[in-house]
């Protein structure tokens, strides 16, 4: 279980979040929505400490993450996350991009982690891929390879950091196709989206922020199709036009 | 032989040095190795020390490399031999050029590594670091590594500069490649020729590091 409490954090002066209070049980898919600059990227990455905090705690499994005392290195394994802008490592092959942290931080060995590794890679429907270089994929192989990355480290809980906004339109289907496979496989996860569609068919509960605030969580239904607070109610109305629509009311 | 103004080659004694001089090239060419490895292991974690900025770290190697890249090499040579004499530490001059050399590579490749980071985009190590990877690690198995392949060409420039610069070991005494021929031309004074062949030797070592290192860079890289 991941438990939110309170959690402050600032960039210099920018109040990025201010008091945020979630729960995420086990099994659970949980969508944080709201608009850019909300803070769900932050809180994304407060959770598995690349970003330090102000104030309030945040427990994984009963271990607070910026506790000073808690070796953040081994608690990253339970918290694999995955990126908007795919970060594989440009110069190891797919199959070594998966096994570098098996080997070197799970200390397996060699032939253990590419094993490992393969599986992975199989797993999220690259299992022909292995010796490419991540350049010779395409955005959606190269996503699919950070989750298998991710995955390698047999993590509990998976973050994902906006992971289809950097995606050209076709390539989408199958980043968010993997996802699926891994909820039907019970893992917990918390999606940071823009992806309406994707949080009401696969959100257990949706989390929308609102300039640091978590202003309204219910399940998909409750916040997506029947949103009780005005903020809410203007964003989604936002998000669900078109591109084309919004374009066209800029315009006019 | 003779050449356009009168002067007449006198190529044999030259040829019976030979061994000599080529006593001197491997001397040369060890000091210039180990310094271009102590130079990159020093350069390493100071060019990561002087992207955070702050810290004793950073201003410690800051130092380094202003006194290293803003003074002359003989200067760093002879406060490594003479200087610390004067305080009683007497060593080698094989040593003390060793020292200087290695010393004006770290400068050197501090900088070149530090805009060999600023290349690599930040999430890589967030990537990195978020797979459960500590900061060293992160560093050795994925910043560095691409940062190499950057910051190659340069490198490799430096680490020829460098053999270049233990030709100073003449002046300490060195039977370096140029300290041996120092000293076998002037029981003939032959200086040009002397100085000629030491020449072609010296450029015959700068190819081959060249050849080498492009070859391991392929070797590493696959390209």
């Amino acid at each position: 279980m991941i438990r939110i409490s309170n959690v402050q954090k600032a960039f210099g002066s920018v109040i990025v979040l201010k008091g945020i209070d979630l729960t995420i049980e086990k099994g659970e898919l949980v969508c944080l929505i709201g608009a850019s600059g909300s803070g769900k990227s932050t809180l994304l990455q407060c959770i598995n400490g690349l970003e330090p905090i102000q104030g309030g705690e945040i427990l994984v499994d009963g271990i607070s993450v910026h506790d000073p005392k808690t070796d953040i290195n081994k608690l990253r394994c339970k918290l694999g996350i995955v990126f908007q802008q795919y970060n594989a490592f440009p110069h190891l092959t797919a199959l070594e991009n998966v096994a570098l942290a098996p080997r070197v931080v799970a200390k397996r060995s060699r032939a253990e982690a590419r094993a490992l590794a393969q599986k992975h890679l199989e797993h999220v429907g690259l299992g022909d891929k292995g010796d490419s270089l991540p350049s010779q994929l395409s955005g959606g192989q190269q996503q699919r390879l950070a989750i298998a990355r991710a995955l390698a480290m047999e993590p509990s809980y998976m973050l994902f950091d906006e992971v289809t906004s950097a995606l050209d339109p076709e390539l989408v289907g199958e980043v968010l196709e993997t996802m699926r496979l891994l909820k039907s496989e019970g893992m917990t996860m918390v999606v940071v989206t823009h992806d309406i569609n994707f949080a009401r068919e696969s959100a257990d509960r949706v989390a929308f922020l609102c300039q640091g605030e978590v202003c309204e969580i219910g399940t998909a239904e409750e916040v997506i199709d029947h949103p009780r607070k005005e903020q809410t109610q203007k964003f989604l109305r936002r998000e669900k036009r078109t591109p084309l629509e919004i374009v066209k009311s800029s315009v006019a | 032989m003779i050449g356009m103004n009168g002067y007449q080659f006198y190529w044999s004694i030259v040829w019976d040095s030979l061994p000599l001089l080529l006593a001197g090239a491997w001397v040369t060419i060890q000091i210039t190795i180990l310094a271009f490895i102590v130079g990159t292991l020093i350069a390493m974690p100071m060019a990561v020390a002087r992207q955070q900025g702050e810290g004793w770290a950073y201003r410690f190697s800051t130092w380094w490399v202003e006194l290293s890249r803003n003074t002359p090499a003989v200067f760093q040579l002879y406060l490594f031999y003479f200087g610390l004499g004067a305080f009683h530490i007497n060593i080698p001059s094989y040593a003390a050029v060793l020292i200087s050399v290695s010393f004006n590579n770290a400068g050197y490749m501090t900088e070149i590594f530090r805009g060999g980071l600023n290349a690599i985009p930040r999430q890589q190590l967030s990537a990195s670091r978020s797979l459960g990877m500590t900061s060293p690690q992160s560093f050795i198995h994925v910043i560095f590594p691409q940062m190499f392949k950057v910051i190659f060409l340069a490198y490799v420039t430096q680490g020829i500069w460098g053999m270049l610069n233990t030709s100073l070991g003449m002046l300490v005494g060195l039977q370096e490649l140029s300290g041996a021929t120092q000293y076998a031309q002037s029981a003939s004074f032959r200086t040009f020729e002397f100085f000629l062949v030491t020449a072609l030797i010296y450029y015959v070592i700068a190819k081959g590091l060249q050849f080498s290192s492009q070859l391991a860079f392929r070797l590493i890289y696959r390209s």
